[in-house]
């Protein structure tokens, strides 16, 4: 079993005004798909990726993992460990941190996590060479090019060996030709057997997922399967 | 890699930011290492002079203002020493004891000494043999300050460090000061060499931790042929048989010497006394000032460094760090500044302490051992208490919040 979201709402207060980001959204995605979620800016596509990773809590509504609700009965901090042990986020602006290496930016999940220094090592340069990224151990962020951060920061996501990847706009950032060998990289990382959730704006990149997700104005329009 | 590592990244990162809040921290620590070093140094000294003490009088030329006992005749001005010749031959009674002296800076091998010129009590038994006058009578009603008697070369130097008077000299004698025999690494018996001259070491006096610890006693005459001055001397200490004030006696004295100033030591104990409580009250002070100041200056510094790394805190929340994991990379940091300004300010205001001591105080500061825990653990803990709710913080940010910035 992967997420199920049951009749999730959320709604932001701000300054008197109630703006509902997601209103009465329902789904459930299997592990193992790769899921593109679409839709105008402003839609919800970010509110969802957040809920589902356990970052916001939803106003109304349950979401569960793996058959456990994430938010009722749950502490931020337990959120934090099933986060830690199941799922990598994949940003827009690749939020490496920047004043450490491409090796260190890797190894950081699995300090967090507390695995040891000889197998934080061996799989931050291993994903780093699957990522292309051999020779560029200890660059900074600051010395890369903006694809090549965006792979030191796919190298971070799997660092854990997540069985969910949750990439906001992975390839926002990006020119075509970048964005396209991230995507295979993504489409690589499905084919490992991880569930895969993609918000994105661009039409090319939702078809390189199994099935795409449209919202409109927080809700649900379609849902459609591909292959 | 261990979340630590993170903090050492970042501060090596920001090594200005760093820095400069490490040295406001050290120096407040260090201003309060440092008067508080002194202080306690100041006050034993005070202990030290009201239970052996010498002298009750002191005769200083007018323009000088006496702050210290024991550094009072280290100053520029001279008198006569013929004041000597007319306190022994005025036949004014209850004068116990006399000690002329003359200080001169020395250097030898690179360390700097002060040479003191003192004259032995023999002379002016002589002088007032030869004059026929009774010098050192007993004035009546007065009990004598009880002033043990030197015989051999070791009880010489020992009734001289508790009498401040000595029986016999010769001219090409000398008396070293604890710190300065161990400097020059000689013992009695031994020779050392001033200006071209050479002295036989005839007693070294026992450690007292007052600036006589630094000075080469000699004869006063030899002195004054070094200075090339001429008959002058810096000051005479007065034993007044009395133990009280001896505030007649010095009237007399007074009336004796109109040009040089005579002033009891109880007036230059008072001032040191006020100098004392005056110090404590600005340890108390400063330190008070430092805890408010030193703790508010490292919170906002706490606050400002969460707010430039919220994107950084919000990643890591993403990454699954828990929100303890997160304000503990705050706490962490400000462990380090804590011991780090703890104990640098505790070695720069002890080597502070060490050099100014014995100019502003007039006598030698060692380290205080007990202000190393003290300093390092109560920096730490005004350090950890402030950087506590910027911590906190940091480990509530919420995430998606942050990310929705961008
Ligand atoms: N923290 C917030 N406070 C108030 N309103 C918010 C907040 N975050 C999102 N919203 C609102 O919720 C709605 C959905 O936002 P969301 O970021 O999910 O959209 P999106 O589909 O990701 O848009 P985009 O494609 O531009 O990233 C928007 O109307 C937005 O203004
Ligand atoms: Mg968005």
């Amino acid at each position: 079993m992967g997420f199920a979201l049951t009749d999730v709402h959320k709604n932001y207060r701000r300054r008197g005004s109630s703006v509902a980001a997601l209103d009465g959204v329902s789904l459930s995605i299997a592990a193992g798909e790769f899921v593109a979620v679409v839709g105008p800016s402003g839609c919800g596509k970010s509110t969802l990726l957040q809920i589902v990773g356990g970052l916001l809590a939803p106003s109304s509504g349950s979401v569960s993992f793996r058959g456990d609700d994430l938010y009722a009965r749950r502490s931020a901090d337990d959120r934090a460990a099933v986060r830690r042990a199941n799922m990598g986020f994949v940003f827009q602006t690749f939020n490496l941190v920047p004043y450490l290496s491409a090796m260190e930016n890797v190894q950081l999940p699995m300090a967090i996590t507390g695995l040891t220094e000889a197998v934080q090592s061996e799989r931050a340069s291993a994903l780093l060479t699957r990522m292309g990224l051999g020779d560029r151990l200890d660059h900074r962020p600051g010395e890369l090019s903006i694809g090549q951060q965006q792979r030191v920061a796919l190298a971070r996501t799997l660092a854990n060996e997540p069985t969910v990847i949750l990439a906001d706009e992975p390839t926002g950032n990006l020119d075509p030709e970048t964005g396209s060998a991230i995507l295979d990289m993504l489409a690589s990382i499905h084919s490992e057997g991880r569930t895969v959730v993609m918000v994105t704006h661009d039409p090319q990149a939702a078809r390189r997922a199994k099935r795409t997700l449209r919202l409109d104005r927080g809700r649900i329009m379609s849902d459609e399967r591909v292959g | 890699m261990k979340l630590r590592h993170l903090v050492w990244r970042e501060l090596s990162v920001r090594r200005g930011q760093f820095i400069t809040g490490l040295i406001a921290v050290l120096l407040g620590v260090a201003a309060v290492v440092a008067i508080h070093t002194v202080s306690i140094h100041s006050e034993k000294a005070v202990e030290r002079e009201l239970a052996a003490l010498g002298a009750n009088i002191l005769i200083l030329p007018k323009a000088v203002g006496a702050q210290n006992y024991y550094s009072a005749d280290l100053n520029e001005k001279v008198m006569p020493e013929d004041y000597v010749a007319r306190i022994a031959m005025s036949g004014l009674q209850g004068v116990q004891n006399l000690s002329p002296k003359l200080s001169l800076p020395a250097d030898i091998a690179g360390t700097k000494f002060t040479v003191t010129g003192i004259l032995p009590k023999s002379e002016f038994q002589a002088k007032a043999a030869w004059g026929g006058l009774a010098i050192f009578s007993k004035r009546k009603g007065c009990v004598a300050v009880n002033l043990p008697g030197e015989v051999a070369a070791e009880g010489k130097a020992r009734g001289l460090a508790r009498t401040r008077v000595i029986q016999d000299l010769a001219l090409d004698e000398a008396l070293l000061g604890a710190d300065v025999a161990q400097g020059l690494a000689v013992t009695a018996n031994g020779q050392i060499e001033l200006r071209g001259r050479s002295f036989r070491v005839v007693g070294v006096l026992p450690t007292t931790g007052t600036i006589d610890d630094t000075r080469i006693f000699v004869h006063l005459h030899t002195v004054q042929e070094m200075a090339g001055a001429g008959a002058v001397i810096n000051a005479i200490e007065v034993v007044g048989c009395c133990k009280d004030g001896a505030t007649s006696l010095v009237d007399e004295l007074n009336a004796l010497l109109p040009e040089a100033k005579v002033v009891t030591i109880g007036q230059v104990i008072a001032t040191q006394v006020s100098t004392n409580k005056l110090m404590s009250r600005l340890t108390w002070t400063f330190l008070a000032i430092i805890v408010v100041v030193g703790g508010a200056g490292i919170a906002n510094a706490m606050y400002a460094n969460v707010a430039e790394r919220r994107r950084e805190i919000a990643t890591l929340m993403a990454l699954g760090a828990s929100r303890w994991q997160v304000s503990w990379i705050f706490l962490l940091k400000a462990l380090i500044i804590g011991l780090a300004g703890g104990f640098g300010g505790y070695i720069v205001g002890t080597m502070a302490a060490i050099l100014v001591g014995p100019q502003i105080a007039g006598m030698t500061v060692l380290p205080i051992a007990w202000l190393i825990p003290a300093a390092a653990f109560g920096t730490t803990v005004i350090s950890l208490l402030a950087a506590w709710p910027p911590a906190r913080r940091a480990g509530g940010i919420d995430p998606t919040l942050v990310f929705q910035e961008a």
